[in-house]
C-alpha cells in the first residue's frame, strides 16, 4: 500500500503557513519581474473573489492584497512536509515540491488500517500548519492522482482504482510524469510540454474524465499519441505499479521568513521567533530528534555607509556569500548572527525562545532587521534513567535558563559579547578574525590547567546531567604534584584568592618580610609575626607569559587580630603582591 | 477535677526534624549535628578563621554524595586549587563570579537599535552584593542543588549590613521545603533570626600568645624562613544560634585543626 500527501495551492500555503491568520482570508501569489508580474496560485477564498493564474498583478489587486512568492518558505513547508512523512514511513519519495509519496505496507500494526493511517498524517501536517490531501491506494500512481483530485482523506481499496479515478478531470494528469530515473534533466521538462499538449488533445476529443480516457481502445490511443498517451491512459486505470524512488532527505531543519518592513523592537521579533521556534521543535519530533544547537541569522537594514564600521564594531559580519551559502544574497546588506548550543539535547520551543530573548537583550542587532533565518542542529533525545537512590541532578532546561538569567545579572555590559572563548561554547556570539573574546566567563565549572603557573584554571559550561554521566565516583584530584589528600576526615585549610593580586607594600629585615601594607586596604597593616619562605617558582620562560616569584606565606598581626597572607614578589616586576588569605 | 492538657498553637503542626548534612568535620559536626537542609546557615568570622576551610569539606561531603554545589562568589575568590586538594568534585560546582564592576541592568524596552534604549528607560547600576542576591534568588528558584552557598566573607561589614531584612526572610522562604543546605559565609551574622544555625568561628590569635605559640598549628618559631612551612590553622567554632538544639545548646564551642594541601 502507498499513502500521497498532496498539497493543494502549495505557494499559497508556504505563505499562510508562516502567517497562520492568513488562511481565514483570499491569498493571491504572484510573481515575475515588473512589469510582467502575475499570480502563480491562489487560494479557495481568492478564487471566489474571481482572482485566478494567469491575472496581472493589478488585476488580482482590485480585489484583495497579493503576496511575493517566497523561495525560502516554500523550502521550509516542503522540508516540513518531508518531515511529516517520514515519520510514518522510513521509504519515502520526494515526488514533488507538494506531493509526497510513502510506503505504507505492513504498517497496520503499527498506525492501524489505511482509513486511520491517512488521518493521522493528515492531522501531522496539519500540526506543521499544512493543510493536505492524504490518499492510500495499492500503487503510488493511483495514490497520488486520488491525492491531487479528491480533497480531505481517501482511501481506495485494492481493485477499484479505475472506479475512483473515472470521476476525476484529465487535468490531474497534469504534472504526473515518469520516474525520474527514466528522464533526464531535459526530458523531464519535455515531457511536461508533451502531456500538456496530450491533454489538449483529448480535451478536444471531448474526453473529459479519466473513466473516458480509460475506455479508450489501446491501440488506436497509441496510433495516435504514441507511448505517452498509453502512460496516461494506464494512470487513468490505475494501472501502474511502479517502486518508490526513495530519496534520503538530508537532516536540514530551518526556517526562513522575510519581513514585510524593518522590524526594531525585540517583541514583535520574539513573536516571530516564536513561532519559527515552534515549526522546528514540531519537524524534529516528527524525526523523534531533539537539537543542542540553534544557530540564528538576522539580515539587517544598513541606511548609512557610516554605520557599516559601527556594526563590525559590534562583531557584526558584512554580508559575504562564501561565509553565508546557506542563505540567499541580500546586496547591501550585514548579517547577525548568533549560535545557542545547549548542554543536552532539547526539545522545547519555549526554552529556546527565552534563552534567545535573553541573548538578544545581551548582545542586540544594532540595526533593524529585515529577514530571519534560524536553523537547528538534530541530534538524538537524550535518555537519562534517574536512580532511585542517587540525588536528582538540575532540571537541564530549567538550569539552562537560570544559567542564563544570572550571566545577564552578573557579566558587565563591556564582557557581555563574549561567554566561552577559543572553543565551541554556548552562546559565543561569531567574530571575525581580528576581534578575540578575552575576557574569563563568569558563570560555569572551573576546570584546573595543567600548568605550575598560580590560579591557572578555566571556565567550562556546567551541565548537571553531564557531570552525573560521566561519572559517579569521587574524582581524586591534585593541586601539585604530591598533595593529594588521601584522608577526607581532616578539613584542608584553604586559600581565599585575591583577583587580581593586590600590590603591598613589604619591609624586609635580614631579607625576611618584617612589615606589612597594602594601599588599597588600610586596615592591612601591622607587623609579621611569623614567615615562611621563599618558594621560588618560574615558568613558560619560551613564551611572552614568562612569570618568575618568590612567594612567602606570612602571618600578620593587625588590628582585628591575626591573619595569615600567601605574599610574593613578582621578580620580573620587582614588586610585592598579595595573593590571597588562609582562611 | 483535671483540666484538659492545652495543646498551644506552635504545636499544633507536626514537623519532622530536619534532615542534615555532615560537613565531614568531625568535631564541627558532633558540635552541631550537622547542617539543616532547608533552611538558612551562617558561617561567621574574621579573616583567617577557618570559614572557607569548612566551606570546602562540606562541599567535598556534598559532591561525595553525588550532589551539586552552587557557589556565589561575591568577591570572586574562590581557589579551584584549594577546593580540589580538599577533594572537590569541581565538575559538580557551578561557580558563579560576581562583577566587581557595576553591572547595568538590561533593557527590558525590548529596543533593538541603541538609540532606542535610550528613550524612557534609565538602566541601574548593580553592586557585586546585589548580584550576589539576585543569583541567589535565581538558584533557589530553579532547584536541583543540594548545596547553595553565598560568600560574603571579604564584602566589609558595613555593606552587607545593608542588606534588607526582607532579603533573608525570602531566602528562607525559598529555601524552606527543599533539600537544599543554603549556607551564608560573612564577618558577622546579618540574617537574624532567619539563620536556623549560626557558627562563629575564631581568628588564631585568640589562641596565641604575642610571641606565637607555634606547636599547636604546626608554625616553627625558632627555625629559618626556608625551612618553616604552614602546617594549617587551628580553628576554633562556636555554636550561636541553633534552631534543633534550641537556644541554649549544651555544648557550644569545638576546637579541630585544619591542614595545608602540603602538611604531611
Amino acid at each position: 500500500m502507498f499513502a500521497a500527501i498532496y498539497i493543494p495551492d502549495f505557494p499559497v500555503e508556504a505563505i499562510v503557513r508562516a502567517e497562520p491568520p492568513l488562511r481565514e482570508h483570499a491569498v493571491a501569489v504572484i510573481e515575475g519581474m515588473p512589469p510582467l508580474v502575475h499570480v502563480v496560485a491562489v487560494n479557495e477564498k481568492a478564487a471566489d473573489a474571481g482572482v485566478e493564474p494567469g491575472m496581472t498583478k493589478l488585476q488580482a489587486e482590485e480585489r484583495l492584497s497579493a503576496r511575493e512568492r517566497s523561495s525560502e518558505r516554500e523550502a521550509a513547508a516542503h522540508a516540513a512536509l518531508l518531515d511529516c512523512a517520514c515519520g510514518f514511513s522510513p521509504r519515502v519519495e520526494d515526488t514533488a515540491a507538494d506531493t509526497v509519496l510513502l510506503d505504507v505496507g505492513g504498517l497496520e500494526r503499527i498506525f492501524g488500517p489505511p482509513a486511520k493511517l491517512a488521518r493521522d498524517i493528515a492531522r501531522r501536517c496539519s500540526e506543521l500548519g499544512l493543510e493536505a490531501n492524504v490518499a492510500v491506494a495499492s500503487n503510488a500512481d493511483t495514490a497520488m492522482l486520488a491525492a491531487r483530485g479528491f480533497p480531505g482523506v481517501t482511501v481506495i481499496p485494492p481493485g477499484k482504482e479505475a472506479e475512483r479515478l473515472g470521476e476525476l478531470a484529465v487535468d490531474v494528469l497534469c504534472g504526473a510524469r515518469a520516474p525520474a530515473c527514466a528522464e533526464s534533466q531535459t526530458g523531464e521538462g519535455a515531457s511536461a510540454t508533451q502531456s500538456l499538449e496530450l491533454l489538449d488533445t483529448l480535451e478536444r476529443w471531448g474526453v473529459r474524465n479519466l473513466r473516458a480516457l480509460a475506455a479508450l481502445p489501446e491501440v488506436a490511443l497509441s496510433e495516435r499519441l504514441g507511448q505517452e498517451g498509453l502512460r496516461l491512459q494506464k494512470l487513468a486505470r490505475g494501472a501502474t505499479p511502479r517502486p518508490l524512488v526513495v530519496a534520503e532527505p538530508p537532516l536540514r531543519f530551518e526556517e526562513a521568513m522575510e519581513l514585510e518592513y524593518p522590524v526594531d523592537l525585540l517583541e514583535p521579533l520574539s513573536f516571530l521567533l516564536n513561532r519559527m521556534l515552534e515549526q522546528l521543535c514540531a519537524r524534529l519530533a516528527a524525526r523523534a530528534l531533539a537539537t543542542n544547537e540553534i544557530r540564528l541569522k538576522f539580515v539587517l537594514e544598513i541606511t548609512e555607509a557610516c554605520q557599516i564600521a559601527e556594526l563590525s564594531n559590534c562583531g557584526i559580519e558584512e554580508n559575504d556569500a562564501t561565509n553565508n551559502s546557506a542563505i540567499p544574497q541580500f546586496g547591501n546588506s550585514a548579517v547577525f548572527t548568533r549560535t545557542l548550543r545547549l548542554p543536552v539535547p532539547m526539545l522545547d520551543a519555549k526554552v529556546f525562545l527565552k534563552l534567545i530573548q535573553l541573548d538578544l537583550q545581551a548582545n542586540p542587532p544594532q540595526a533593524p532587521v529585515t529577514k530571519i533565518w534560524v536553523a537547528a542542529e538534530p541530534a538524538e533525545p537524550r535518555r537519562a534513567q534517574d536512580g532511585l537512590f542517587v540525588p536528582a541532578a538540575p532540571d537541564p532546561e530549567r538550569l539552562e535558563l537560570t544559567i542564563a538569567r544570572i550571566n545577564k545579572v552578573v557579566v558587565p555590559p563591556d564582557e557581555k559579547n563574549c561567554r566561552f572563548p577559543g572553543d565551541s561554547s554556548r552562546n559565543q556570539q561569531s567574530f571575525s578574525d581580528n576581534q578575540k573574546c578575552i575576557s574569563e566567563p563568569r558563570v560555569g565549572s572551573p576546570e584546573i590547567l595543567d600548568t605550575h603557573r598560580r590560579d591557572a584554571f578555566r571556565m567550562q559550561p556546567f551541565s548537571g546531567a553531564g557531570a552525573v554521566a560521566r561519572s559517579a565516583k569521587r574524582v581524586a584530584r591534585v593541586s601539585e604534584p604530591g598533595t593529594r589528600v588521601e584522608d577526607p576526615r581532616h578539613s584542608v585549610t584553604a586559600l581565599r584568592v585575591f583577583r587580581p593580586p593586590l600590590v603591598v607594600t613589604i619591609t624586609l629585615r635580614d631579607a625576611r618580610p618584617a612589615h606589612f601594607a597594602c594601599p588599597d586596604r588600610p586596615a592591612w597593616r601591622g607587623s609579621i609575626v611569623w614567615c615562611a619562605g621563599p618558594w621560588r617558582s618560574s615558568g613558560e620562560w619560551w613564551t611572552e607569559q614568562v612569570w618568575s616569584r618568590a612567594e612567602w606565606d606570612i602571618a600578620v598581626q593587625n588590628e582585628e587580630g591575626v591573619a595569615v597572607y600567601r605574599v610574593f614578589r613578582d621578580e620580573i616586576a620587582g614588586k610585592w603582591f598579595v595573593e590571597g588569605s588562609y582562611d | 477535677m483535671h483540666l484538659p492538657r492545652i495543646v498551644p498553637a506552635s504545636s499544633l503542626e507536626d514537623r519532622p526534624q530536619p534532615a542534615v548534612v555532615l560537613t565531614g568535620i568531625e568535631e564541627l559536626d558532633a558540635l552541631t549535628g550537622g547542617l539543616p537542609r532547608g533552611a538558612l546557615s551562617e558561617i561567621c568570622g574574621p579573616a583567617s578563621s577557618g570559614r572557607s576551610s569548612v566551606l570546602l569539606a562540606l562541599m567535598s561531603a556534598m559532591t561525595r554524595n553525588h550532589e551539586f554545589c552552587a557557589l556565589v562568589d561575591a568577591s570572586d575568590s574562590f581557589d579551584p586549587q584549594s577546593a580540589a586538594a580538599a577533594g572537590v568534585d569541581l565538575r559538580r560546582v557551578l561557580w558563579i563570579r560576581c562583577s566587581k564592576k557595576s553591572v547595568v541592568e538590561g533593557r527590558r524596552s525590548m529596543a533593538i537599535i541603541g538609540k532606542n534604549a535610550a528613550l524612557g528607560h534609565r538602566p541601574s547600576a548593580i553592586d557585586s552584593v546585589e548580584q550576589a542576591l539576585k543569583a541567589t534568588d535565581l538558584l533557589l528558584q530553579g532547584g536541583g542543588f543540594g548545596l547553595v552557598v553565598v560568600d560574603l566573607a571579604d564584602i566589609p561589614a558595613a555593606a552587607a549590613r545593608r542588606i534588607p531584612l526582607t532579603s533573608w526572610f525570602r531566602f528562607r522562604r525559598a529555601v524552606e521545603h527543599t533539600p537544599a543546605v543554603l549556607a551564608m559565609l560573612e564577618q558577622e551574622p546579618y540574617a537574624k533570626t532567619c539563620a536556623s544555625v549560626v557558627l562563629k568561628l575564631s581568628a588564631i590569635s585568640s589562641q596565641f600568645s604575642a610571641r606565637l605559640q607555634a606547636a599547636g598549628c604546626g608554625l616553627q618559631e625558632n627555625q629559618p624562613a626556608h625551612a618553616k612551612v604552614l602546617g594549617g590553622l587551628r580553628i576554633t567554632a562556636e555554636v550561636v544560634r541553633s534552631a534543633a538544639q534550641g537556644k541554649k545548646p549544651a555544648r557550644s564551642t569545638a576546637v579541630w585543626k585544619s591542614r595545608t594541601a602540603w602538611a604531611g
